[in-house]
């Protein structure tokens, strides 16, 4: 299975997505922000960071770039394109995703583990994945999920919710928001389903050392739904 | 304009340092001649009050690649891996602008870092705020924090650990110490010393700007009402560019074009200059035209002395220009060749074609003032006799749940989660244990770092204090299982023309110089921060002390939360009930005076070899250093962090309660261990002549001092985690 994460400058985290990916059988590639075709992919992942620094809204300068021209098309013709984080945004600037993400309802930088529901097993991130919550980390300051009235209700028609912030028992409530996401929105789809944006950060749990592995619950499935 | 003393003076120096100059250069400096003496005689760069007495610290071992000296300290941890490491003050600017200074601050200690070839990976900080009453405290707290995380979050480097304190001395001069460690090849290390003739000088990085100019000075000097007016001498950061200055760096070393690489910090263009050319006993030549200017018609004084973020000066060998312009172009940084080395060992500078400096550079290095300060001695202060009347009316229970919730115990997860502390995916060990870990990449290896300072012991017997520092160092990695190899210090203290505040510094260090060569426990890099000062009133001593540790096997690191009920538990160590200069005597006794705990160097490196001992044998299941607050707060923690309680027995001596639980004895620790070890555990603390007592066994829910002193742990947990939060939110 052939994936490709792209780096932006400022992109962080996209060793460690490269680390993750190739742990669980995928041979990944770094594509460069500058580049303009991406290599033949299964997958294309944009990850977490600052990319140009952010010193604008977070993402937009990034969906800009060079390579995001291919990425779009990709995506525009079904191709599998997940966003973690930095990706996400850069995901909704780029208008792949619906709605917005803005500052923490706190105005802080939040370091912490969460539970995440898994709302929608009917797509290839989730399909068939063993559990409903998963533990995750969130690293970010910009990742208040947001969208209009309208948008919100077709988000929900359309079984885009990907991953809500719950308890460790998947229960949804605004204890456990730790954003202040429009109803506790951690991840959404595409209405294809074929694009994921999401807050948390998967790659950083993927062994028992790091206090949690639903990181590997995620992309061993992740990689037995793409293969 | 005429140079004088007047203008000397103006630029912090002394009159007769001005005379010294004009000595040594045989006529009057100009003025940017004059910035550029000033830049490096100042306090910050030159060491002069502190250089006598830091010779005296060791700095050498067998696993000491690097001692101080070079822009970090460099260590030895085995299969060609090596840690670069240090830690640095930015008080002065980020009491006058808390967000840019913290930020800058751990900018700095970044680049030091990777400047010599490391990739950072992990950052920690020592952060110190005045009385939480203060008018001040919370914006600075606040601005301190998300400086610090703006910058760390987005380089994209965890923060592990660190620490954070509230004493009213630091009222008017706070501290924000930062450091960081860096994974490097051991053949793959950096250094400042340039070498060979007529070898191109690199400028990298941001462009100058007029920002912090005569940051350095500024730093050298105590503060006035006029504080509002040094705005403009704090840097401003930009870690965006520090991260792509990082991976240009990282790419360019790969390669073999490097023969010196210095960052700008402190005093900018003028001490990375003239660092490199003096280690190299070569000249420099600079052409000030070509230097990247963001503002236009900067001055050569400016040019020379502004302390813009994010800059490298690179010795590069000839031939390698345009390979390394080509990677600073592919991370769209400046690169601009602005001189070469020279032989005339002086620093030339050329602004229009004009020689606008001419100084010999042994002037500004080797003939650089060194003071022999007066200092006094401190005394051992007289025990505390407090009467049984003292004790009366105080509930075990209460004292417990007031100490859980003093700000300089209660939990600053307020604080860590404003951190990213996962980043890079190695983090094996996040803020609030002993000592933060993480592993070395794509091995089994680990390493733990802890900073730790004790001013209130240093205040009160600074010898004492100097010694306890080095000590709980590290006793926090002995806790998480990492055998201790180096440390790197940022000296915190007031005015040094004072000689109660001289003797304060010079006892301090010589206390951490005698427990860190006893316990081999060498310094390898650290700074000096002086004039913490703000009119006549300075800090209470504050060393902080950076102590970094391996663990061979990272599936040995041992954790502080209690794992299983019915385990026992026991303090390694002996308890004298010690309560003088502790927790429990100043903040519930309200009693200030009195020695700080006594050092015993020999139990403590015995103590913590033993303890190693059994976690290489797999035999502690939890353990956690006994310190501010004794064994009942350290305890306290264990239980929290595990959701566990705790049975108590009856202590076998010590008849007063409140001495055995909240005195601050030192050389201890509370492990856990599983039933059935306890015989071959006591066996080998008896074979080593460790004392140690058993406390209790491990219970679910309850901390059950007595029959009459429970508990639940969610009430501990309250009284623990609730302060931070509900003062900042107020």
């Amino acid at each position: 299975m052939n994936s490709s994460v792209i780096t932006f400058p400022g992109s962080n985290c996209d060793r460690d997505m490269d680390v993750a990916l190739k742990k669980f059988g995928f041979k990944n590639k770094m594509v460069w922000h500058n580049d303009n075709e991406l290599p033949k992919s299964d997958l294309v992942v944009l990850p977490g960071g600052f990319s140009y620094g952010d010193y604008l809204r977070c993402g937009s300068m990034a969906s800009k770039s060079k390579i995001m021209k291919s990425v779009i098309n990709f995506a525009k013709s079904g191709g599998k394109v997940m966003g973690i984080c930095n990706g996400f945004q850069i995901l909704v600037e780029s208008g792949l995703l619906p709605g917005v993400l803005l500052r923490n309802k706190y105005l802080e930088f939040i370091c912490k583990n969460v539970f995440v529901k898994v709302n929608n097993k009917d797509n290839s991130y989730f399909k068939g994945i063993s559990k409903d919550t998963l533990e995750l980390t969130i690293a970010h300051n910009e990742g208040n999920y947001f969208c209009s009235k309208d948008q919100i209700k077709e988000i929900k028609d359309n079984n885009q919710v990907a991953l809500s912030y719950c308890d460790e028992n998947g229960k949804i409530d605004e204890n456990q928001n730790p954003n202040g996401s429009i109803q506790n929105i951690a991840g959404i789809f595409n209405r294809d389903k074929n694009i994921l944006g999401m807050m948390p950060h998967p790659e950083r749990m993927i062994d028992q050392a790091l206090l949690g592995e639903d990181g590997s619950v995620f992309f061993k499935n992740l990689i037995n739904n793409i293969r | 304009m005429i140079i004088g003393e007047q203008t000397a003076i103006e630029h912090g120096l002394k009159k007769d340092e001005f005379n010294k100059i004009c000595k040594l250069l045989k006529r009057v400096p100009n003025i940017t001649e004059l910035g550029i003496f000033s830049a490096m005689w100042n306090e910050h760069c030159s060491y002069k009050s502190s250089r006598l007495h830091l010779k005296n610290l060791p700095t050498k071992g067998k696993n000491v690649i690097q001692g101080p000296g070079e822009n970090a300290g460099v260590i030895d941890i085995g299969d060609d891996d090596a840690i670069v490491f240090k830690i640095e003050s930015h008080n002065h600017p980020s009491f006058i602008e808390p967000y840019q200074g913290a930020a800058t601050g751990v900018g700095g200690i970044m680049r030091d870092v990777f400047t010599m070839g490391a990739r950072p990976i992990a950052n920690l900080n020592s952060i110190h705020f005045g009385s939480p009453q203060h008018k001040k405290t919370k914006n600075l707290v606040r601005g301190v924090v998300h400086g610090i995380g703006g910058y760390g979050n987005c380089m994209g480097v965890p923060t592990i650990a660190g620490q954070t304190s509230f004493d009213e001395s630091y009222n008017g001069n706070i501290l924000v110490n930062a450091m960081t460690l860096g994974l490097v090849k051991k053949n793959k290390i950096f250094y400042s010393k340039a070498a060979g003739l007529g070898k191109p000088v690199i400028y990298v990085g941001s462009k100058t700007g007029r920002d912090g100019i005569h940051g350095a000075s500024m730093a050298s000097a105590i503060f006035d009402e006029k504080i509002e007016e040094k705005k403009p001498t704090v840097q401003v950061g930009d870690p965006f560019t520090e991260k792509l200055l990082l991976e240009a760096c990282l790419e360019l070393m790969a390669g073999d074009s490097i023969i010196a690489i210095q960052d700008m910090g402190a005093a900018g263009l003028t001490s990375s200059s003239i660092e490199m050319a003096s280690k190299g006993n070569l000249g420099i030549e600079i052409n000030l035209n070509k230097v990247p200017c963001r503002e236009a018609k900067m001055t050569p004084y400016e040019i020379m002395l502004s302390e813009s973020q994010e800059r490298m000066l690179i010795v590069l060998e000839n031939g390698k220009e345009d390979l390394a312009k080509k990677i600073f172009d592919k991370w769209n940084l400046d690169f601009a060749i602005i001189g070469k080395t020279t032989k005339t060992k002086s620093i030339k500078l050329f602004f229009d074609e004009i020689k606008v400096a001419d100084i010999p550079i042994n002037t500004l290095v080797e003939n650089s003032p060194t003071y022999d300060r007066k200092w006094k001695k401190t005394k051992i202060p007289k025990k505390i006799k407090i009467s049984k009347e003292q004790f009366k009316n105080l509930k075990i229970l209460n004292v417990l749940n007031k100490i859980l919730s003093n700000p300089n115990i209660c939990s600053k997860e307020w604080i860590w989660q404003q951190y990213d502390q996962t980043v890079m995916g190695d983090t094996i060990q996040k803020p609030g244990g002993d000592a933060g870990v993480v592993r070395v990449h794509g091995t089994n290896k680990a390493v733990a770092a802890s900073v730790d300072s004790s001013a209130v012991y240093c205040w009160a017997h600074p010898l004492s204090g100097g010694k306890q520092i080095v000590c709980e160092s590290w006793r926090n990695l002995i806790a998480v299982g990492a055998k201790p190899i180096a440390i790197t210090n940022c000296l915190n203290f007031g005015n040094p023309e004072n000689e109660e505040n001289m003797g304060e510094f010079v006892e301090c260090v010589q206390g951490l110089g005698e427990a860190s060569s006893y316990l081999d426990f060498p310094v390898v890099s650290g700074n000096v921060s002086f004039y913490n000062q703000t009119k006549d009133i300075g800090i209470k001593p504050t060393p902080s002390i950076g102590g970094v540790g391996l663990i061979k096997d990272y599936k040995k690191m041992v954790t502080m939360e209690l794992k299983e009920s019915d385990n026992i538990l026991l303090v390694v160590g002996k308890t004298e009930g010690h309560i003088d200069q502790s927790l429990f005597s100043r903040d519930i006794l309200n009693e200030k005076n009195g020695p700080p705990p006594e050092i015993n160097l020999f139990n403590e490196k015995n103590n913590g070899e033993t303890i190693l001992k059994l976690i290489e044998k797999n035999l502690i299941k939890s353990a956690h250093d006994v310190s501010l607050g004794g064994i009942i707060t350290a305890l306290s923690k264990m239980c929290i962090k595990g959701r566990k309680g705790a049975t108590l027995k009856k202590p076998k001596y010590l008849i007063n309660l409140f001495e055995y639980f909240f005195g601050e004895d030192q050389g201890r620790y509370i492990i856990e261990i599983k039933n059935e070890d306890f015989k071959n555990v006591c066996q080998i603390l008896e074979k080593n002549s460790v004392h140690f007592d058993e406390l209790g066994i491990v219970n679910e829910k309850e901390l059950i001092i007595d029959e009459k002193s429970k508990v639940t742990i969610d009430e501990l947990i309250k009284s623990h985690t609730n302060w931070l939060t509900n003062y900042m939110s107020k």
